[in-house]
């Protein structure tokens, strides 16, 4: 439920679900967003649920704060269990020039190489929420032992495909962009498709994903 | 075969076409984009008779210099701008805020945006142009947008799709103002900066750095102290809000900003200075001043009173 309602500047709401960052809460913000989304409020222009946060941002000319706050507080929840989890499984290469940061998380974590992709492919994740740049999912929980920070400064070019690490999460870099996530592999598999307006993003918030690592030769010749 | 073209002979520095943008995909991590300064946007439309969402073509500093070919046409340009307009040998020095007319190999040189970023260069037509998600608005990091999400480039044709045949001339009185003072509310995570701090944002002058874009404005002043941590969960972002790194140094969200991020966030700009924000160009010095929720709302109505009455006298 959301804990707290207030005005992230003079046309957003910003609701905070507590402290707390797991699945269940998560499921709430998702379940939030997808009842906002069909209400069709108008002047409501963008919902962005996140792990614990729901950030709704709306046209100052069509309505105002403390009207949508009265429509928020008074929602009704879909009941049910309405979201849908699709399963995917993501092909990994983990070729020397893929892992770009692997070294580093040998150090950090003080864990051989194989150990930790033995740790990081038994895992099933969750996505929490999409985005920072287009389709880009934040997928939980990752094993407890492989849990590092950002890189002490940010690469300017993470190549597209890259998959990346940091604390509780793993990411896939759905184009060539900025980040400071420590990166293990890289996918073949296009993640976003602009050409697909309907649903362009591969991986959507509620989903599970597990990553299947590949040889160099299978991510060569990978075809969608 | 299209009759009616601009030939691009120099592309300017980040020349795109944008319209208002694409709302409800944040969820996604698309952004809004479409034209920084919203105001000029609109002004450029209303002087060629247009619809005030078609697409033009913004220019930030250097704009493009264009030879066009075709059936007459009406161009205007909006915004604090030189330029000139080649009729045979004739160079006609060229006057914002009114319509030009452009006759088969005319050219058109944007020279530069003076004390300011954008510009807008709208026509009396439509450009032809691809949308997606009904905004023709180029992102060029996201590589979304018509144009395949690319800016445009030297030896392009711009091809045009339909010509109004409205050849009223229009003009219209206004002088574009720098802000140096930028209203903002208070973040969500103000109270993670220390005392002096909140004195600092608030109290002193910061200097807009070269490393800003149609993404976002890094401002560089008197590093701003975080008590707290000096990362956040990651949660949504909206334009106009003011997150502080590590280094103590703001960074102002703008269109095509990223939709997710880490940061704490001080302050959001007011939607009123939007506008104007944009517009401060690397070196200009500002200050940030405080105000709550209800004058930033009258702010607001204000600021699109003005608006729609500028609209009105053309």
């Amino acid at each position: 439920m959301i804990k707290n309602i207030s005005n992230l500047g003079d046309a957003a709401l910003y609701c905070d679900f507590g402290k707390d960052v797991n699945k269940d809460i998560n499921t709430q913000v998702i379940k939030y967003f997808k009842t906002i989304q069909k209400k069709n409020i108008s002047g409501v222009n963008n919902i962005t649920p996140s792990y614990n946060k729901l950030i709704i941002s709306f046209d100052l000319k069509k309505i105002n704060f403390n009207k949508l706050k009265k429509i928020i507080d008074n929602i009704e929840i879909i009941k049910g269990d309405s979201i849908q989890n699709k399963k995917f499984e993501i092909p990994v290469c983990c070729e020397e020039e893929f892992s770009l940061d692997i070294k580093r998380l040998e150090e950090k974590l003080k864990m051989k190489e194989e150990k930790i992709y033995e740790r990081f492919f038994e895992k099933e994740f969750f996505c929490y929420m999409t985005g920072f740049i287009a389709g880009m999912p934040f997928l939980g929980d990752l094993d407890e032992n492989l849990r590092v920070k950002r890189l002490d400064t940010p690469r300017v070019k993470v190549p597209k495909g890259s998959i990346g690490l940091t604390e509780q999460f793993a990411n896939i870099y759905t184009f060539e962009s900025p980040g400071g996530w420590n990166i293990i592999g890289n996918t073949p598999l296009n993640i976003f498709d602009s050409t697909k307006e309907k649903e362009p993003n591969l991986i959507n918030p509620g989903d599970l994903v597990t990553f299947k690592r590949i040889s160099k030769e299978k991510y060569q010749n990978y075809h969608e | 075969m299209n009759k009616n073209y601009f030939e691009i002979i120099r592309a300017g520095i980040n020349s795109t076409f944008q319209d208002l943008g694409r709302s409800n995909l944040y969820h996604i991590g698309i952004p809004f984009s479409g034209a920084m300064d919203n105001r000029n946007y609109l002004l450029a439309n209303k002087l060629t008779g247009n619809n005030h969402n078609d697409p033009v073509i913004e220019f930030a500093y250097q704009g493009p210099h264009l030879k066009y070919h075709g059936d007459k046409i009406n161009i205007a340009i909006t915004g604090d701008v030189s330029f000139k307009i080649k009729k045979g040998g004739n160079l006609i020095n060229g006057e914002c805020y009114q319509s030009f007319i452009l006759e088969n190999d005319d050219e058109l040189d944007i020279i530069s945006t003076n004390k300011s970023v954008y510009g807008y260069l709208a026509i009396s037509g439509k450009f032809d142009l691809k949308f997606q998600w009904s905004s023709c608005s180029i992102n060029t990091k996201a590589k979304i947008g018509s144009n395949n999400g690319e800016k445009l480039s030297v030896n392009q044709k711009i091809n045009v799709k339909e010509i109004n045949n409205n050849f009223v001339l229009r003009k219209l009185n206004y002088v574009n103002t720098k802000i140096e003072n930028i209203r903002v509310i208070k973040g969500t995570n103000f109270n993670y900066f220390s005392e002096e701090g909140k004195k600092i944002f608030f109290k002193n002058e910061f200097k807009v750095s070269k490393l800003s874009d149609r993404m976002g404005m890094r401002l560089e002043g008197k590093k701003i102290e975080n008590i707290v941590d000096t990362n956040i969960r990651s949660e949504g972002l909206i334009k106009g809000v003011i997150q502080v790194p590590a280094d103590g140094n703001p960074i102002i969200m703008l269109s095509d900003h990223g939709t997710i991020g880490g940061y704490p966030k001080i302050g959001v700009v007011v939607s009123a200075d939007y506008d104007k924000l944009v517009q401060l160009t690397p070196g200009s010095k500002v200050k940030f001043q405080e105000v709550d929720l209800s004058s930033a709302e009258t702010l607001f109505k204000l600021y699109d009173l003005e608006t729609q009455n500028l609209i009105s006298q053309i």
